[in-house]
């Protein structure tokens, strides 16, 4: 009988508001240690948190994107620990009334289909600073820019049943937080972070005791530490050991993890109702206001992508990826509303390629859609092929210049005079007599050559349909 | 010779025949000449107080006088103020100086007034007779061998000896009402929201309130008037409370219609008889006054220490928890590692009354006891309130004692705090209602003050003011001094 893996996800999304949670501290990332912080979010004696709504608001909204209940009416709490980057000596969270419960996500499994992952919660809180161990000496640092940075933990179902499903689920929150421009979620800043709980059971039997996987900050590690963790966990069944209910830290460069701390050493919280706030009221009129600010979502997207436009459920998908690509495609078939699909096939195979290989996302395009919509006429209008349009952008993409001043300047205009055209093939089928007898004998393909031959006499601007037209009327004879 | 009311002194300012400076001037002696018998004071800049003066002067001169302009008000040692250490009376805030002032000391800069000093205290207001502050017992002006009540017991004191005219003291449990009782002034504690705690250093945040402490019912609304209103630095300030007109509501001289209620619960045996003596013949003289007595129950009374003794360390337990070492405050010697660094700090810092609701508290919210301690204590809490409202449906307003019992003598409960809580027993019920609170002298009992308490709903204060300024004109308890503080250096009397 085989193992069944059952995977719960603990995702910690930092809220990208300007402020911080609970003061008027700013969230920039990487700036000094310590420079953005003030009495509040230092723990000073005597002052008091203000809740920023515009966090409330985000998470709302979230939770309006997972299909979950909005609770018009949470609660916030102490979580109490003591730690050198968590100044007040408690974080302030939410715990018996989160602001979201009961939602779920739809992901995509490898034969094509949906599987619901349930989500249990999203509760807001706020982030704690970052200690600094390495490279100093022996002496840690404390930096508390990041003391009360909003979170939103988006806690899941123990629904997924392997490494790939949790990934699947992780990206598709990732996408959706992102897309709601709730979350910047760069996992390399923390924004997106990932704790896992993992254990091992045969089907049809209790769930077994779970592991707390710590420290995932990438997908990949997050994979490896999935695979490293069931592997450990049945083979110490499987050696007649016990899986204990601990937490344990990854470390990618070995990658292997080790126990943190066991069930008995686990902190006792003693959560309490926070008395410095009141209770988070959040109106049905606020609430419809909320819901109303709602963008499209990925798979609303996909569908009217190819609805709209006739796209391929692949470059909906593709172009569906990010709020920012879709809003360019979006921008670009309005600059160019004549075709599409055109549109769609020079955006997510010939722009993104050429982005990816310089490193920069669609956001950093230093090709506006006006631009390449203005090469994409002069492909319709017969002005340039598509072949020569793919030099045009690839000048485009280090060059300022529109696609009819760069044609002008080098001459890459395409020839459609016939008279033109066939005086160059007559000058091919002059110099390769042989071949024009074999295609007069019947061997049809020798076209591909002729075709080729006169579209580099020509530098590629013959009009190539024109050439293919002409070359079979003047091979006949 | 009797010594000035803040209404009184803001007259002779406005009058002209003083000067703030010479009003700081002649406080300052009087500090300096009585201090070290009381130590109620356990910071003064004489400097900088002499310089707030000047400059209230000046701008007098040039703007007109504000609300409380020249007047000297001393505070609690657990107001962050810029000027000066803010040390909570505890040695884990030794030489804390905040950066940042509380809201209520914002609001009295603002209104001109001159802020004196800071007042001794119990340690992180924990204590009912300001014997556990880490400065020393501070005394009380009526028997100096007798404590002065706490935990604002230091501006009590200071008060009662007329080394300031009025003072700021907080009111977790009693800590406002039950000193100015056992000292003989007047003190207020205003509706739970009625003032910022943005900037008072935290004991129990469901609980705590700043309020004045004073010599006369009149200047108790002068200040509270100041100091109350929206702070939107803090969550729990309350945005749209009902507006009182504070000195209007001290007009008032007689009580007719004014229906009062004397609850069972707080006469009990045991209660110092002389101290009964007095309360009721107090509600003899609110009879007079033209009140009626109604006697009404506030039936889960008993289990308000219980109760409180959960809620407040809970609450405390984590609001101490920032005092660990790492950023400000008491660090230890050479910390082994992390966990040596947090205890040795925490345990070199924090007092043992501190540490005992510290653990108190820890203890309530422990998983396996939060349900049956600190869940409990919340709905006995929401009992006691709904006591409060069931008998406001009844009476205007509910008169007490403050205390059973009058000032006890130094080091009398400090080594049995069960009955040391007791001492806040008729106060308690107050806060965990959130309701407005007043205590006023109201006679002698074995030679010492004995208070009245009034109590009101929620927001109004108004009548608390006048039933006790009829109560405070037709007898004259208030503003009584202390025959060894009643010296020669008075501040009082006319040039």
């Amino acid at each position: 009988m085989s193992w069944e893996v059952v995977i719960g996800l603990e995702v910690h999304a930092q809220v990208n508001t300007k402020t911080k949670a609970f003061c008027g501290c700013s969230t920039e990332y990487g700036a000094e240690p310590n420079t953005q912080t003030c009495p509040v979010c230092l723990g000073m004696p005597g002052q008091l948190p203000v809740l920023n709504m515009e966090a409330a608001g985000k998470t709302a909204l979230t939770g309006l994107a997972i299909n979950a209940q909005i609770n018009l009416e949470s609660k916030f709490d102490r979580k109490n620990y003591f730690y050198p980057d968590l100044p007040k000596g408690y974080q302030i969270t939410q715990f018996p009334l989160p602001l979201v419960e009961h939602g779920y996500l739809d992901i995509p499994t490898k034969d094509g289909g949906e599987k619901r992952i349930g989500i249990t919660r999203i509760h807001m809180e706020e982030d704690a600073g970052k200690s600094l161990h390495e490279g100093l000496d022996g002496v840690s640092h404390i930096d508390l820019n990041r003391s009360g940075v909003p979170l939103m933990e988006i806690v899941s179902e123990p629904d997924m049943r392997s490494a790939d499903e949790a990934i699947a689920y992780l990206k598709q929150l990732h996408q959706l937080v992102s897309f709601l421009d709730v979350c910047d979620a760069n996992m390399e800043k923390g924004q997106f972070r990932c704790d896992a709980n993992v254990s091992v059971h045969r089907p049809g039997t209790p769930f077994g005791t779970r592991a707390e996987l710590k420290n995932l900050n990438s997908f990949r590690f997050i994979k490896q530490a999935i695979d490293y963790e069931v592997e450990r966990q049945i083979e110490l069944i499987e050696d007649g050991g016990e899986v204990v209910q601990e937490t344990r830290l990854y470390d990618s460069v070995k990658g292997e993890s080790r126990s943190m701390r066991s069930k008995e050493e686990a902190h006792d919280y003693r959560y309490f109702p926070e008395p410095d706030l009141p209770p988070l009221r959040i109106s049905k009129e606020e609430l419809d206001a909320i819901r109303a600010g709602m963008p499209e979502l990925p798979s609303q997207l996909r569908k009217r992508f190819e609805g709209e436009y006739g796209l391929s459920p692949y470059d909906a998908d593709v172009l569906s990826q990010t709020r920012a690509l879709a809003g360019y495609f979006e921008s670009l078939v309005a600059a160019f509303p004549a075709d599409p699909k055109q549109c769609a096939n020079w955006l997510a195979n010939e722009l993104l390629g050429r982005l990816k290989e310089m490193g920069k996302d669609i956001t950093e395009s230093p090709v506006s859609t006006q631009r390449l919509a203005g090469l994409l006429e002069r492909i319709a209008d017969n002005t340039i092929s598509g072949k020569i349009a793919k030099d045009i952008l690839d000048i485009m993409m280090t060059s300022n210049d529109d696609a009819d001043a760069i044609i002008e300047a080098k001459g890459m205009k395409q020839v459609t005079d016939t008279g033109e055209i066939d005086a160059i093939i007559s000058a091919i089928m002059n110099a390769n007599p042989d071949q024009v007898a074999g295609y007069r004998a019947g061997k049809d393909k020798l076209i591909g050559f002729f075709v080729g031959q006169v579209m580099k006499a020509s530098k590629g601007k013959a009009n190539p349909a024109m050439v293919n037209q002409r070359l079979i009327e003047l091979l006949k004879g | 010779m009797p010594f000035s009311s803040l209404s009184e002194l803001k007259k002779k300012l406005d009058d002209g025949q003083v000067t703030a400076r010479e009003l700081a001037e002649r406080y300052l002696e009087r500090i300096a000449l009585h201090n070290a018998e009381l130590n109620a004071f356990v910071h003064i800049d004489p400097e900088h107080v002499l310089d707030q003066a000047a400059a209230s002067d000046a701008y007098r001169a040039k703007h007109g006088a504000r609300a409380l302009e020249g007047l000297p008000i001393a505070v609690k040692d657990i107001f962050c103020t810029q000027d000066g250490p803010t040390q909570c009376c505890s040695n884990i805030l030794k030489d804390f100086h905040a950066p940042y002032d509380a809201h209520v000391i914002t609001r009295l800069k603002e209104a001109g007034a001159v802020l004196v000093g800071k007042t001794n205290m119990d340690e992180f207001a924990m204590g009912s007779s300001t014997e556990t502050s880490a400065f020393g017992p501070c005394r009380n002006p009526w028997d100096s061998n007798r404590i002065p009540g706490g935990s604002s017991g230091g501006s009590a004191a200071a008060v009662a000896a007329a080394l300031t005219p009025a003072a700021l003291g907080t009111d977790t449990g009693g800590s406002i009402r039950q000193p100015a009782s056992v000292c003989g002034i007047t003190g207020l504690k205003p509706t739970y929201g009625r003032v910022s705690r943005r900037g008072i250093i935290a004991f129990a945040s469901s609980l705590d309130q700043a309020g004045p402490m004073t010599r006369t019912v009149r200047d108790a609304a002068m200040i509270t008037a100041a100091i109350s209103g929206h702070d939107s630095m803090d969550s729990t300030s309350v945005n749209d409370a009902p507006a009182v007109d504070w000195l209007g509501a001290c007009d008032k001289t007689d009580m007719k219609g004014l229906k009062i209620g004397k609850p069972k619960e707080y006469f009990v045996d045991g209660m110092d008889a002389e101290v009964r003596a007095c309360i009721e013949k107090a509600l003899d003289q609110c009879k007079a006054l033209g009140a009626e007595i109604v006697d009404i129950s506030l039936p889960h009374t008993e289990s308000a220490v219980a109760a409180y003794y959960v809620i407040a360390p809970s609450e405390a337990s984590a609001n101490l928890s920032r005092y660990d070492g790492v950023r400000f405050g008491q660090r230890c010697e050479n910390p082994e590692d992390l966990l040596d660094m947090y205890t040795r700090s925490r345990d070199e810092g924090f007092g043992t009354e501190v540490k005992r609701r510290i653990l108190t508290g820890a203890f309530a919210l422990s998983s396996g006891y939060y349900d049956a301690y600190y869940i409990k204590a919340q709905r006995v809490r929401t009992l006691i309130r709904q006591d409060f409202l069931d008998a406001f449906e009844k009476v205007d307003v509910i008169a007490t004692p403050t205390s059973p019992i009058t000032a006890f003598n130094i080091g009398e409960k400090t080594d049995d705090p069960l009955t040391m809580y007791l001492a806040d027993i008729f106060t308690i019920a107050v806060n965990l209602a959130g309701l407005p609170g007043l205590s006023q002298p109201c006679g002698f009992a074995n030679n010492l003050p004995v208070g009245l308490q009034w109590i009101a709903p929620a927001w109004a204060e108004d009548r608390l003011l006048s039933a006790a300024s009829a109560y405070e004109a037709s007898t004259d308890w208030s503003g009584k001094t202390p025959a060894a503080f009643d010296g020669n250096t008075a501040c009082g009397g006319t040039r």
